[in-house]
């Protein structure tokens, strides 16, 4: 015990003459010092919904790292090869090099199948957390000037995303992923004018594709996304820092300075926690819960399918378009104009993206506001703002649940071509709903909650006209006590304010 | 008309009110839109419950078809088993037919008819189905069925096994082929996977799971015996397609089986299978699992107010 | 409104009075208005928020050992599961992650309980800086000095743009194919049908009330054009156009396996034992459930694709093989701009 002891201590000072030489050498050679300097009195604001994007960012850290394993191991040829492997199912069967290198990673390279699987799990972490963090970053204003580049960079992220994962699991050359990659070409054709151009750009002729499509796929997924994903996280990042982090109004807080915990040694102890923990909850994950298991599945052939077919969570939004639409397909002279995947996989979410991009500007106009912001809003003080948000995220979660739903006809028996009927309507009609209830909430909640965020002792008073004041609200302390005159230097008609 | 309805609309748009003007103008965009959409899809697609349907009787007989009600109209037949394929033994002693008789007149006469004959728009006539149909239907407890016109489902079977015997004995006396068996023991998993596949996997489900067409929903397969499988492949219940001996032979039809009860205990060799049911529990456990306890992580880590 | 020593936050103030007034004109803006003001923010003068608190925590610093030394046995353990079982992901899975995950604890435990806790306030800086926007607004204007026709040389350049935009895009279109036809097929006159392993059919061999998959001898089987759905309808359930009455020897029809909607493999086939009671014979395709009746020449009766499934005219030759007798009448596949819908 002692003798630990006296060793831990001779560990403190190994390490407290390392991290000054380190100090030292960075100064002597890059000049460094001030720049770390000013990284490590960094100030983070701590409010928890902030840590949301650290998760995504860890995620990707995952990501990239399971993915070199895998990258290591998987072959991206569509040269169709006879099944010798271990797994007893498919020996004898027909199938591509790509899906049988998938099955050795599986089956027989030792801690593939953690790796395959943990890469999966992140991914779709990865693009929830995204998610998350673009709601928290909505509904609290984050977006607006001067952040709303840095929203920009964060939706192309976002889209880069969910492509990168898309990509990914369609490498395997799987069943259901083979699928997936059909109704991908059938999008890709339906754009107008350019549509089987795009199409035969893409898979290198037809579908199922030359016989390049799977290494240009790969290409994609290992390097060309990643990079450029790499590269706006770094953007992403720097503005960040740059123009530092937003943080709710409180108790010393302004738009002019940021209030929290300087970078070292509690804010980066706690990020490095974080990180850890992710990786934690992704391993124990990949280790615990199956995901794709692409053995059962079986190789593709075009002519094959599968009934309760789903692509990936995240793009589960355009199976339910593509099954909402009724049979639109437009003709002139007995010629298809758009077809009608059209509608539900490019028009769907070239809306949503269109909106999300286009928001800061929109709401800039609409209520003249051009200034900075760098103090947040709390979502129930911007009623319409939240409304409106929860409406258009009710309208993609609506239309995501109809598209995965079908299990759950299966369960009720409930007649899946009246569901469809139903939906088509209430897809409309439910935002609308929805708008009006987080309205009503919001103002519901800015009345009657003391606010805790803005701590504020005292009365709002209205000058009445009988030269009188009324009290219009009061803190709890303010309640009891007669309304009184506003302190002097307040004009008339801004008593409220101070 | 038209012309009122849109004074009408300019109207409400325009009057004073809370609510304001733009707001009102995207409420009545969007239910116009939706309004337009509902009478397109109607229109789009010819909507009956019943889609396909053969024209009327008259029709029929003008085409100089058979009414399909009629025995020996060509139908989806039950298949007999080939020369040296597997059969379950028919049970055929006198005894068991008059009990089953008695049976039949009781419980199934009232649609099927007292001769076997079936009944118009009710329910099919059995003569010549054979043991077959009889054996899947009762001790799948899918019949008897209360509505003739729902979907017939899996149920704990109305009958005890010797009452089922019973039926099945009066039934096949009507004539038709033996009921159809196979034997797991002899088929091939790889075999089985790949039949599975082309055949089977479109309606049921890679692992047999069970799935959705328009017009009925399809059972999962976790409780079939292998008498049971062997006599739907080869008949076709309800809305099933069936398979005749040369698309699935003896051998293939083992492999079926094997693979139907080797779904039950799939490879799971990744951990916790969540149901094999595929990219949907995996979304779920994402977000309401792994994301969840990373919020929550983050709430501990981070401060809760500002 | 009470001021401080910071020198933009008098225009901030003057800027939000105008923000505010802005606020007053227009529907949305006024339902933004609509709602209570909030409350006010408290005066500069509040409680300063900065603290430092060093914890100094024995207990903690003891717990944060206790779960390092804990990572480091899982993480051995990592190495030994690998070596004993390296394909069994559960084991590693719970090594590593157990690992990481006490990792963790340890520097989240570290981050709050152990190491000095601190609030502090830091200064954003003035990212607009009025003077820099001016000089480069300024640098660039002298670039355009003594110029006088703009507006002649900005219309032209306009055109020119256009032009070239449109001159650079043409080239696109060589990359696809021609249009009609996008899909090859390899059904011609005379190829004879095969299955998955490359059997030939019999006429005899097709019954009624099941599903039989189709593929061309000798051609490419993974072609989108070369899936068949084969199966027979007894007279009652025919009905087809009447170009296409003879397309079906015996009621065998043939259709492409490829749904016209997204170009998933149709594979659900329902056929009554019962008709009253039930729907008849129909193609659904599991991916969108477009639902086509072979009886009628491959017409949709639910869900989104916007064509007929094609449909394969069928011959039966001398030795009672099923053969192609042509071409589909339509093209196969998903739908794409201009690709032409028969009438018949």
């Amino acid at each position: 015990m002692l003798a630990t002891r006296a060793g831990a201590g001779v560990i403190w000072r190994v390490l407290d003459r390392r991290a000054r030489r380190l100090a030292r050498h960075s100064e002597e050679r890059m000049g460094a010092n001030s720049a770390l300097k000013w990284m490590l009195r960094y100030v983070f604001p701590d409010h928890w919904s902030f840590l949301l994007g650290e998760i995504a960012l860890y995620s990707f850290v995952v990501l990239v790292g399971t993915g070199v394993f895998l990258a290591l191991y998987y072959v991206p040829s569509d040269a169709q090869v006879i099944y010798h492997g271990p797994y007893e199912l498919l020996r004898g069967e027909q199938m591509s090099e790509a899906y049988s290198s998938v099955l050795n990673i599986t089956f027989s390279v030792p801690a593939g199948l953690l790796m395959r699987q943990v890469h999966h799990w992140a991914a779709d972490v990865f693009v929830a957390s995204i998610v998350l963090h673009l709601c928290r970053v909505f509904f609290t204003g984050a977006y607006r000037k001067p952040r709303d580049l840095n929203y920009m960079v964060g939706l192309t992220m976002l889209m880069l995303a969910i492509l990168e994962g898309f990509a990914g699991y369609s490498l395997v050359d799987d069943l259901l992923s083979g699928m997936g990659l059909a109704i991908a070409y059938a999008v890709a054709l339906s754009i107008p004018f350019v549509g089987a151009q795009i199409g035969y750009l893409v898979w290198d002729g037809e579908f199922p594709g030359g016989s390049d499509f799977f290494a240009r796929l790969e290409i994609l997924h290992v390097f060309l996304i990643p990079a450029a994903l790499a590269l706006l996280i770094a953007m992403h990042l720097a503005t960040i820092m740059r123009q530092h982090h937003t943080q709710f109004p409180g108790p010393g807080r302004r738009e002019r300075n940021v209030v929290g915990t300087p970078m070292w040694p509690a804010y980066a102890l706690r990020s490095i926690g974080l990180f850890l923990g992710v990786a934690a909850v992704l391993f124990l994950a990949g280790g615990l819960i199956q995901i794709n298991p692409i053995w059962q599945w079986g190789p593709y052939h075009p002519y094959l399918s599968e009934n309760g077919a789903q692509p990936d969570w995240y793009i589960g939004w355009l199976i339910g378009a593509l099954r909402l639409m009724p049979n639109w397909e437009p003709t002139i002279a007995g010629h298809t104009i758009v077809p009608n995947p059209f509608w539900g996989g490019a028009a769907f979410p070239g809306v949503v993206f269109t909106v999300m991009y286009a928001w800061p500007a929109i709401e800039r106009r609409v209520t003249g506001d051009h200034r900075r912001h760098d103090l947040l809003d709390r979502p129930r003080d911007r009623p319409v703002r939240t409304a409106i948000g929860a409406a258009f995220l009710s309208w993609v979660v609506i239309i995501f649940a109809v598209g995965s739903t079908d299990r759950l006809f299966f369960r009720l028996h409930i007649s899946y071509q009246e569901q469809i009927h139903f939906w088509r309507a209430g897809v409309w009609v439910l935002p609308i709903v929805v708008f009006f209830a987080t309205r009503h909430a919001c103002r519901a909640l800015q009345r009657s909650d003391a606010h805790p965020l803005r701590e504020w002792q005292g009365q709002l008073v209205a000058r009445s006209a009988d030269g009188g004041f009324e009290v219009l609200a009061a803190s709890p302390e303010g309640r009891a006590t007669e309304p009184q005159a506003p302190p002097l230097g307040t004009a008339p008609g801004h008593e409220s304010e101070r | 008309m038209i012309a009122r309805a849109g004074a009408l609309a300019a109207g409400w748009l325009t009057r004073p009110g809370r609510t304001p003007r733009s707001l009102r103008l995207a409420l009545a965009i969007l239910s116009g839109t939706g309004a337009l959409l509902l009478i397109a899809n109607s229109q789009a697609q010819s909507v009956g419950v019943l889609e396909g349907a053969p024209a009327t009787r008259g029709a029929l007989a003008a085409q100089g078809g058979p009414p399909t009600d009629s025995p020996t109209a060509p139908r989806k037949s039950p298949i007999a088993p080939a020369p040296g394929e597997e059969v379950a033994p028919t049970p055929t002693s006198p005894a068991l037919i008059a009990e089953g008789r008695t049976l039949f007149d009781t419980g199934c006469s009232s649609c099927h008819g007292m001769a076997l004959q079936g009944r118009k728009d009710v329910a099919p006539s059995l003569v010549g189905v054979g043991a077959g149909p009889a054996d899947f239907y009762l001790s799948t407890g899918r019949m008897p069925l209360e509505n003739p016109r729902e979907e017939p489902l899996r149920a704990p079977s109305h009958y005890s096994t010797r009452q089922i015997e019973a039926l099945v004995a009066f039934v096949a006396s009507f004539g038709g082929p033996p009921a159809p068996d196979a034997d797991p023991a002899k088929g091939d998993l790889a075999l089985g996977l790949h039949d599975f596949t082309l055949n089977c996997a479109g309606c049921h489900q890679i692992v047999a799971r069970g799935g959705l067409t328009v017009g009925a929903a399809v059972p999962d397969l976790q409780s079939a015996t292998p008498r049971e499988i062997a006599e739907a492949v080869r008949m076709g219940p309800y809305l099933m397609p069936h398979f005749s001996t040369q698309q699935l032979d003896q051998h293939a039809l083992d492999s079926v089986a094997r693979y139907v009860l080797w779904t039950r205990h799939p490879s799971n060799k990744g951990g916790w299978g969540i149901y094999n049911l595929g990219p949907i529990p995996e979304g779920i456990v994402a977000w309401f699992l792994l994301l969840l306890t990373l919020v929550l992580l983050a709430r501990l880590i981070g401060e809760r107010t500002a | 409104m009470s001021t401080d020593d910071h020198p933009g936050r008098g225009r901030l103030a003057r800027l939000a009075a105008l923000g505010g007034r802005l606020l007053a004109a227009g529907a949305l803006r006024s339902a933004l208005r609509r709602s209570p003001t909030p409350p006010p923010l408290p005066p500069q003068d509040a409680e300063d928020p900065r603290k430092r608190e060093v914890p100094a925590n024995r207990r903690a610093e003891t717990a944060v050992a206790v779960l390092l030394a804990l990572a480091a046995v899982f993480g051995f353990g990592f190495t030994a599961a690998y070596v004993l079982d390296g394909t069994n992901p559960q084991f590693l899975g719970i090594a590593i992650g157990g690992a990481l995950a006490l990792l963790s604890a340890a520097c989240v435990t570290a981050g709050k309980l152990v190491v000095p806790q601190e609030t502090a306030v830091e200064e954003r800086g003035l990212l607009y800086e009025e003077q820099q926007t001016e000089a480069t607004i300024d640098l660039i204007e002298q670039g355009g000095e003594g110029i006088s026709r703009r507006a002649l040389i900005g219309g032209a350049a306009g055109l020119a743009g256009a032009g070239m935009l449109t001159a650079l895009a043409t080239p696109l279109a060589s990359l696809g194919p021609d249009l009609p036809g996008i899909h090859t097929t390899p059904w011609r006159r005379g190829v004879r049908l095969v299955d998955d392993e490359g059997n030939p059919y019999s006429a005899s061999d097709i019954v009624i009330g099941s599903l039989f998959t189709a593929l061309p001898e000798h051609g490419d089987t993974e072609a989108l054009g070369a899936g068949l759905l084969v199966v027979k309808l007894p007279p009652e359930y025919l009905h087809l156009p009447a170009a296409r009455r003879g397309w079906a020897p015996q009621g065998i029809l043939a259709y492409s396996k490829i749904c016209t909607h997204a170009a998933c493999a149709i594979s659900l086939y329902r056929y009554p034992t019962y008709q009253p009671t039930s729907n008849g014979p129909a193609f659904t395709c599991p991916c969108h459930y477009s639902t086509f009746l072979p009886g009628e020449g491959g017409r949709v009766v639910f869900g989104p694709a916007g064509r007929a499934l094609p449909q394969l005219p069928l011959m039966v030759d001398d030795e009672g093989i099923l053969r192609a007798a042509g071409p589909f009448h339509e093209d196969v596949g998903p739908s794409w701009f201009s690709v032409r819908r028969s009438q018949s």
